[in-house]
């Protein structure tokens, strides 16, 4: 279980975490900067004023009540929603709101979605091959062969996501919590130099839940992780730096033990929960 | 009244006119016939005129025939005959001094009095005369029309004398203008170059057409304005009547694309059959017809709930044998309503008959509306038109103020917690497929109206009917009927220039071109709902 | 290669085994026994299986997008048609001076509408190496303006089958068109020779049948390269989740282009296949009719499987064959029940019946063909 002791050394990075070169400026600080941003849907407004900025490494938690807005967030970072108004960078180079979801991808930032999404008729093994980085436009795709070295790391997240024994089965006879595993393998297949991870521990266990902490955690520092989650004793466990979103923007930013003091915050959200 | 007033005008015209024969005064009718079947073709003329002069009721009903190659002579009695059916062996003919209907007769038995084209001529402008001073407005205003470019030397006199008479107006307007052209074309008159100014008549064009043509100095500018005018006058009401049946093809489309956007629209199921649900409308429309032969109106009317019921039976037939299985698999949904299309169109080709069948549209909706020389609107699309407009009113009241419609827009929206709410989802589906079914026998009662119904009618509407709730933006009524208004009128302008076939290839390539553009149509439905 | 990857799969080898079988026991069948021989096989039915082997890659061709894309095009019947209608173009000019009207370049249907020059479309249809090319790229073509608009554009499911479906009636139309210079109503016809050989003859015949036969092996073994390959199982992630792949990384919209042209290809080179041996094209292959029928045969056979797509369109046409030989007025009764029976009661279609034998958990809609082959060789 080798693994499993590089899971516990928690000041190292796994080998196959590694991020690949990506393009991506962090040298003036955030990898991630939202400013001004609005979304509304037929006069609804989803997200109103947000601002927002991710430090490279930084593991950040976004909590906030149904509709605070933190789905169309990430949709908005990960370019399937677009803003009426305001700009979203990744690092200083990049415009997020010039690029397609594919190319979002492509620049490294991965997305859990809050339902599990895997595919279905294609086998664990297959949805992990389909994730992996690599050159993944049509025609390499078309000729792409598996080498030793894809195999072994694939295997070696399969470990990590404890869904080695279902290797070949189809993704669609897993379990809930199971899908949510894979979901997170496919992430790490990715190598993304921001991960968006939408409820990670909705349908786990109390065990799978302190993996899935443990295996965040360890992404931080040199990946940059958002994590949305209802889960309190989640974020609680995991937490460095917690923004609370309330009605599309931010109510407040700090600490976990900062923001359940704030009165703000526990007048619309942690009154009940805290 | 002993002697019409016409006649004493017109024995005038004939007393004066030469080579007048002897049409002693108080003949008997039977007389008259008789010298007129017996005359040769030189003596012809003087019989009309006797006829004509004598003040006989029948005696343009004789004339009408006689021009008509419908008046007879029996062989052995001589007795006269107007020829009601000339179709097959025996001839079906009446007493031409009594009017009654004798029966057939072999045709044998029966003399064509001959009558050539000379003689044709003659009648027109005398019946044309009779017409003039007839008490009925209608065939005074037809008679005035026929005039148009037939007015001659001869009876130029009597019509102008007419005109003083003629209590209305417009009749008189028409008189007028016919004496125009005559003196235009005849006399070469400038100055009823001015009557003709705006007059929309075919043949009044013709003859400002002639007069610039004619190079006559006096002539030519006069005619050269009016002509401009007349043009000018006559691209509006072109415009107008393209605009009409671009209407007209609109509500066509939106009545056959209605049913639709409830059952794709709505309730998101793909029904390949709607067009063959149209057919179903259209054919129960034929077989009211049938069940009910000589009223054709009354069958109309019937058909309308007939039609629906029809329709909507069918529908929710399909809708509990196959759709219901297949929900949430759209294409599948796709294949196996079109598999019953197949099914029911070769269900009708063998229990009625692959032929087209006729129905016959009742009087109230045949002819048109006059709104001038050039503008006619047929009766049976402004009918067809308010129909539409009727059906989209009734759907929008039913969908935005009904329990029905309420109930509908819950289970669409969410299902499951319409479920959990107490509405029974199953049977929202059932009502909503069969009211949409049900509108498309609707649109079928109405297209019998416009076209053959025959086993692909559906099929032809299919496609369109389609592209109409997917260019307005499918789970959109508004969408629906401005979609296929603009289509159908968009078709009828490309029409002109492009040809009926290439106009369609354009609509259809602007409307894939248009949806790679906005893929939600017109009026796309926005926010979460629309996302997933 | 990428290409031959499939030949070491047990069900390729199958597949191709099968098939070679067939045509050389037709070919024997037809050439050895003497015509009367109980086992011959006439030149009609030579022709006929010719026929159904020319649906059965067109139907390879639909399972391609529809397997596995999750594109349900209504619309396949226009690649076919404008195919057959490159190949029939070089056939009428292959016929020269020996026309009703004799006149040496312009096909009997022009002189006949009076007109005085080819068309510039018909342009190098006299050479075979161009025409066949046509056969490719006119499908190919149309399919990849009408596909990058549409992909571009995040058209899918039933819309893109709604459009296809108006696309191949608006084809249809314009070939109807006398003006269009297709011989409009009447098509092309009155074929005499390809590549110099008399169309008319029974060894011609049989080439045709064996060329046929192997476009379909060469076909079937395109689709299964591309189905077995990366791409292929991008293809069926882009059919289960089209979002989830896209923030993967991958371009669904050139994936489904590449994948809908390949295959509107292959639909080309069947209808080029289907013209020389029917002896006609003319514009009801463009009917909206014929492609959903299509689709028919593929759902019969299996979807996502390409075999199945093969025994669909071979058990449909011959029924087709034998129903409309005996009770015409039946056949479209029949057929439209077997839309519903297949859609309702057999959503795997015939090869899911033979799936379900072989191993008794099937789990998921689509090819969940172990993914241990393909990655078995580096």
């Amino acid at each position: 279980m080798s693994i499993m002791s590089e899971l516990a050394n928690r000041d190292q990075v796994f080998s196959f975490l590694t991020p690949t070169d990506s393009p991506v400026d962090v040298r003036h600080g955030p990898i991630l900067y939202m400013e001004d941003v609005n979304v509304s849907f037929d006069g609804f407004k989803a997200i109103n004023n947000l601002n927002l900025t991710i430090d490279d490494g930084e593991l950040r938690c976004i909590i906030g009540p149904n509709g605070a807005g933190k789905t169309t967030m990430m949709d908005i970072i990960t370019g399937k929603t677009r803003p009426d108004t305001g700009s979203v960078w990744f690092g200083s180079r990049h415009n997020l709101l010039q690029m397609n979801e594919p190319d979002i991808a492509s620049l490294g930032i991965g997305r859990k979605f809050q339902k599990p999404t895997v595919f279905e008729a294609l086998s664990v093994f297959e949805n992990l091959e389909l994730a992996m980085a690599a050159d993944k436009r049509v025609f390499p795709t078309l000729t792409a062969t598996l080498k030793p070295e894809h195999r072994e790391r694939i295997d070696a997240v399969l470990e990590t996501i404890h869904l080695k024994d279902l290797r070949d089965h189809p993704a669609g006879i897993l379990s809930h919590g199971q899908k949510q595993w894979l979901e997170i393998g496919m992430l790490l297949m990715q190598r993304p130099r921001l991960l968006l991870v939408d409820e990670p521990v909705a349908g786990m266990t109390e065990q799978e839940m302190e993996r899935t902490a443990d295996l965040l955690t360890s992404l931080a520092g040199k990946q940059s992780v958002v994590v949305v989650e209802h889960d309190m004793g989640f974020v609680r466990s995991i937490a460095r730096k917690v923004t609370v979103l309330h009605q599309g923007s931010v109510l407040a930013e700090g600490t976990m033990d900062q923001v359940s003091n704030d009165p703000e915050v526990i007048k619309v959200y942690l009154g009940e929960d805290a | 009244m002993s002697i019409p007033r016409w006649l004493t005008v017109l024995l005038i015209v004939l007393l004066t006119a030469p080579g007048l024969a002897t049409a002693q005064e108080g003949d008997s009718a039977e007389a008259l016939l008789e010298q007129l079947a017996e005359a040769s073709p030189r003596d012809t003329e003087t019989a009309i005129k006797a006829i004509a002069t004598s003040g006989h009721e029948r005696a343009r009903d004789w004339m009408d025939a006689y021009g008509n190659n419908r008046l007879s002579q029996v062989k052995d009695t001589g007795q006269i005959v107007v020829v009601l059916n000339n179709r097959g062996r025996d001839w079906e003919v009446a007493d031409a001094l009594t009017g009654e209907n004798l029966g057939e007769m072999s045709r044998r038995d029966l003399d064509r009095i001959a009558v050539n084209n000379a003689i044709r001529r003659q009648l027109e402008g005398v019946m044309a005369m009779m017409d003039l001073y007839a008490n009925d407005v209608g065939v005074r205003e037809a008679a005035a029309l026929d005039l148009m470019g037939k007015v001659d030397g001869a009876i130029v006199g009597d019509v102008t004398a007419r005109i003083e008479e003629e209590p209305d107006a417009d009749i008189r307007s028409r008189l007028e203008l016919a004496v125009a052209i005559y003196q235009i074309e005849e006399q070469g008159s400038a100055e009823a170059i001015s009557v003709l100014a705006g007059s929309l008549h075919p043949r009044a064009r013709a003859a400002l057409n002639n007069a610039v043509a004619s190079e006559d100095p006096a002539l030519r500018p006069a005619a050269e304005q009016a002509l401009g005018s007349i043009e000018q006058k006559l691209k509006l009401n072109k415009t107008a009547e393209t605009l009409y049946f671009g209407l007209s093809l609109g509500s066509v489309l939106v009545l056959a694309a209605i049913g639709l956007a409830i059952t794709f629209g709505v309730m998101g199921v793909i029904n390949m059959a709607h067009g063959e649900l149209i057919m179903l409308g259209a054919y129960t429309t034929w077989g009211m017809q049938q069940l009910l032969p000589g009223q054709p109106g009354l069958a109309l009317i019937l058909s309308i709930p007939a039609g629906f019921l029809v329709a909507a039976l069918a529908g929710i037939a399909i809708e509990r044998s196959v759709i219901q299985f297949l929900k949430g698999r759209p294409l599948e949904t796709l294949l196996a309503t079109f598999g019953i299309s197949l099914i029911l169109q070769q269900l009708v080709r063998t229990v009625i008959s692959p032929q087209n069948r006729t129905v016959v549209s009742p009087e109230w909706m045949s002819g048109s509306l006059v709104i001038n020389d050039a503008l006619s609107l047929t009766l049976n699309r402004m009918y067809v038109l308010g129909f539409a407009l009727v059906v989209f009113a009734a759907l929008m009241l039913i969908m935005r103020r009904t329990r029905l419609g309420l109930e509908v827009r819950a289970v669409t929206q969410n299902r499951a917690m319409a479920r959990s709410m107490g509405i029974r989802a199953t049977r929202v589906d059932i009502m909503t497929f069969a009211l949409g079914s049900g509108v498309a026998g609707l649109a079928g009662v109405a297209l019998s109206q416009l076209t053959n119904v025959g086993p692909n009618l559906g099929q032809n509407y299919i496609i369109d009917s389609f592209m109409v709730v997917v260019f307005g933006g499918v789970g959109n009524l508004w969408g629906t009927l401005v979609a296929g208004l603009t289509l159908g009128t968009i078709n009828q302008l490309l029409e002109p220039w492009a040809g009926a076939v290439l106009a369609k290839i354009i609509v259809l390539v602007f409307i894939i071109l248009f949806i790679q553009k906005r893929p939600k149509g017109l009026f796309p439905q926005k926010g979460r709902a629309a996302e997933a | 290669m990428w290409l031959t990857r499939p030949l070491q799969e047990r069900s390729t080898q199958l597949f191709l085994g099968i098939l070679f079988m067939a045509l050389l026991v037709v070919s024997v069948l037809h050439v050895a026994l003497p015509e009367g021989h109980a086992l011959h096989v006439s030149a009609y039915t030579v022709t006929l299986l010719g026929k159904y082997l020319c649906y059965a890659l067109l139907a390879v061709a639909v399972d391609l997008v529809w397997g596995y894309l999750g594109i349900l095009s209504l619309g396949h019947g226009a690649f076919f048609a404008l195919g057959g209608y490159a190949m029939g173009m070089y056939l009428m000019r292959q016929i020269g001076d020996r026309g009703t009207y004799g006149d040496p370049v312009l096909p009997d249907f022009m002189v006949f509408l009076n007109w005085q020059e080819l068309p510039w479309y018909w342009y190098g249809f006299d050479m075979a190496w161009f025409a066949f090319a046509m056969v490719l790229l006119v499908p190919g073509a149309l399919a990849l303006v009408f596909g990058w608009l549409a992909f571009r554009s995040r058209v899918t499911g039933v819309y893109l089958s709604i459009i296809t479906q108006a696309l191949t009636f608006a084809l249809m139309l314009a070939f109807f068109r006398n003006e269009m210079g297709f011989g409009g109503n009447n098509g092309l016809t009155d074929f005499r020779d390809i590549l110099g050989f008399n169309l008319r003859t029974d060894e011609v015949r049989l080439g045709l049948f064996i060329a046929t036969g192997i476009a379909l092996a060469l076909g079937y073994l395109v689709c299964r390269a591309i189905v077995t390959s990366k791409l292929g199982r991008v293809s069926v992630a882009c059919r289960d989740a089209e979002a989830r792949t896209r923030f993967l990384g991958y371009r669904v919209e050139r994936v489904q282009l590449f994948v809908f042209v390949v295959s509107a290809m292959l639909a080309g080179v069947a209808g080029a296949l289907y013209v020389p041996q029917v002896g006609i094209i003319n514009p009801s292959e463009f009917s909206p009719l014929f492609s959903i029928e299509i689709v028919v045969w593929v759902a019969l056979g299996g979807r996502a499987t390409l075999y199945g797509a093969v025994i669909g369109a071979i058990l449909v046409n011959y029924a087709k064959t034998v129903f409309t030989g005996v009770m015409p007025d039946a056949w479209l009764f029949a057929l439209g029940a077997l839309f519903v029976l297949v859609t309702v009661f057999l959503p795997q279609g015939i090869a899911g019946l033979l799936k379900k034998r072989r191993k008794p958990i099937d789990v998921g809609s689509g090819p969940s063909q172990p993914a241990t082959a393909a990655e078995a060789t580096p």
